[in-house]
């Protein structure tokens, strides 16, 4: 199998490679083109955005006005926080041309004279490296003013890296134009959508690391070429990183529609001690957990996870074996997320900090039976009620794994129930479980 | 206390990120970043001096600088340990390496050691899941790691001071 975005070609991170495999001829065959031939290509080919909704990037192209008063910008979001991702520091680190390519075909699509690289500020090393290709690529006339002398056009893009300081939901793309604004990193209320109102009030788009790096060998090699790659609904390669229970963790680029079983046990040389797979979660920790005994034949692209109620995420494979604690994995992942609550919503702000607690109580060993059920009403009560879906990547884990895994945690629980008093005026206001089923 | 002020060479890097955007304000978080870099943590001073700058209110600033984890708000030691717990590396006993850092340097979490070279933070995934279990030491990431591994960092931070 070809690959398209870390290619196994070496030293491909350095810029005379680059250019002697082909490197900057995409843009420059797609400077020949119009903006809007561009996006019907992107379209057409069916990539879809990596960061975790699964977007058509060429659609999302497409919402940007044809016309604008305003200066349009291009921002490129590398903020890459999800727990089990670690996808894009591949790219800026083995691949950063064919990004840096992808950010100008993209900038010319849309009209973005500015495009902005927000990355995630624990990233030093990847931040540098990406500079260091930068500079090359300007000094070359790629990029900036002199790209008009260099490809012959009337057109140019500056490109600039804004480093994040530590803030999950920086990765959120309103929550980062805030963040590059020089704000706290609070998600935006939408509408208005980046397309009309983005950065500083101007048309933006916002487009994942992994989602621009394969947009130059879509139009070096055509959109025919890549929409037959893998899964036809979710053409393409996919980075998926595998990282757990398993014996050769790391990122694989494989065709969308990869089994996970072979992922797990082809790629990822199968579980340590052979043990048993007890639970995965396929698309990074927001994603909802599937069972272990439920693995078989489950294809990793986003429309055939949907069908086994999961979703692709980032692609980020964690792999439980079977004397993993559940319940603290889960503990872990809700203490996460608390911690990354920005707190602009209450259900998600006070919500994420409920969860945990039930868990903590349950981990302790001082869970009831209610609480079960107590989980999944937080979780619920916080899904689709938030300004952004960091409501949803809290609640989806706890109200899944719970539900997929009940009697494992039914089993961690005692049958009596027992409300502290917090929890019974919960409880009589109706919230929790009817009056009548409280004992003490 | 002394007042903050940035040298010469770290004003020039602050107006050449203020020239990146089309207005001052975005250069906060890359201004905060350089006075890290020269004063260790974020002061009270910094912050007036940042401020006054990129013509914010002190109180702007420090809404950033609380929002971010990564800017600290107290001295920390000269290796800042952050070692990551989140589900990948706690699958592969990133708790394990915590609690041996703990001991080792006898601190808690968000603590600095009296003689000021060590400071321990428990950290969120820093995107090192496939190379778990992870620690990382001011900007650079030590993965793979073991209890044999972290022992043999920690020493040669020791004898490096």
């Amino acid at each position: 199998m070809e690959k398209i975005v870390l290619p196994d070609i070496k030293d491909f991170h350095k810029i005379d490679v680059y250019e002697a495999n082909g490197g900057y001829s995409a843009a420059k065959k797609a400077f020949g083109q119009s903006p809007d031939d561009i996006i019907d290509q992107v379209k057409k080919s069916g990539l879809r955005g990596r960061g975790g909704a699964a977007f058509s990037a060429g659609l999302k192209w497409s919402f940007m006005p044809k016309t604008s008063a305003k200066p349009k910008y291009l921002c490129i979001n590398g903020d890459e926080s999800e727990p089990g991702s670690f996808k894009d520091r591949q790219i800026f680190e083995f691949n950063p041309h064919q990004l840096i390519e992808g950010i100008l075909i993209a900038a010319y699509a849309i009209g973005a004279k500015s495009a902005y690289i927000y990355i995630r500020g624990e990233y030093h090393k990847w931040i540098k490296l990406l500079a260091k290709a930068l500079e090359d690529a300007s000094s070359q006339g790629y990029v900036g003013e002199k790209m008009k002398q260099k490809f012959g056009i009337d057109f140019y893009c500056d490109i600039y890296i804004h480093k994040g300081a530590g803030a999950y939901i920086c990765g959120e793309e309103s929550a980062l134009m805030n963040s590059l604004e020089g704000k706290r990193g609070y998600p935006r209320v939408k509408p208005p959508f980046p397309a009309q109102n983005g950065l500083w009030g101007c048309p933006t788009t916002i487009n994942n690391i992994e989602t621009l790096a394969n947009v130059p060998p879509i139009i070096n090699k055509g959109w025919q070429w890549f929409s037959a790659i893998g899964e036809p609904k979710h053409p393409g390669t996919l980075l998926y990183g595998l990282s757990g229970h398993v014996n050769k963790p790391g990122i694989y680029e494989l065709p969308s529609g990869t089994l996970l079983t072979d992922l797990i046990y082809k790629y990822g040389g199968g579980v340590p001690g052979d043990k048993k797979v007890l639970c995965v979660i396929p698309g990074g920790s927001s994603m909802p957990p599937i069972r272990g005994d439920q693995i078989e034949g489950v294809k990793m692209d986003a429309e055939s996870l949907k069908t086994v109620g999961s979703a692709i995420g980032t692609a980020g494979v964690m792999v439980m074996y079977e004397d993993t604690d559940l319940v603290k994995v889960l503990a872990r992942i809700a203490k996460f997320y608390y911690h990354e609550s920005c707190g602009q919503c209450t259900p998600c702000r006070e919500g994420t900090g409920w969860m945990l607690k039930i868990l903590n109580r349950i981990l302790a060993g001082n869970g009831s039976i209610s609480d079960i059920d107590l989980l999944i009403s937080v979780a619920n009560n916080i899904e689709g009620n938030t300004i952004c879906a960091l409501g949803e990547a809290a609640a989806w884990p706890v109200k899944y794994m719970v539900t997929r895994f009940r009697d494992y945690f039914e089993k961690r629980v005692s049958k009596e129930v027992v409300l502290p008093v917090a929890n019974k005026v919960h409880s009589m206001r109706g919230t929790v479980i009817p009056l009548a089923d409280v004992k003490n | 206390m002394t007042n903050f002020k940035f040298t010469e060479e770290n004003l020039e890097r602050i107006e050449n990120e203020i020239k990146k955007y089309p207005v001052k304000r975005p250069a906060v978080m890359a201004a905060l970043w350089i006075a890290q870099e020269q004063n260790g943590w974020i002061s009270g001073e910094v912050i007036k001096e940042v401020a006054s700058i990129l013509e914010m209110t002190s109180e702007d600033v420090l809404g950033i600088v609380s929002f971010y984890t990564m800017y600290h708000q107290k001295p920390m030691g000269k290796y800042h340990i952050q070692v990551c717990t989140n589900v990948s590396c706690m699958l592969k006993g990133g708790y394990g390496i915590f609690e041996q850092v703990k001991e080792k340097l006898n601190i808690n979490n968000m603590q600095v050691t009296e003689d000021s070279i060590f400071s321990l933070e428990e950290v969120e995934c820093m995107g090192s899941c496939g190379t778990a279990p992870m620690i990382a030491v001011n900007e650079d990431y030590y993965e793979n790691l073991d209890k044999e591994k972290v022992d043999q960092l920690l020493n040669s931070l020791k004898e490096k001071k």
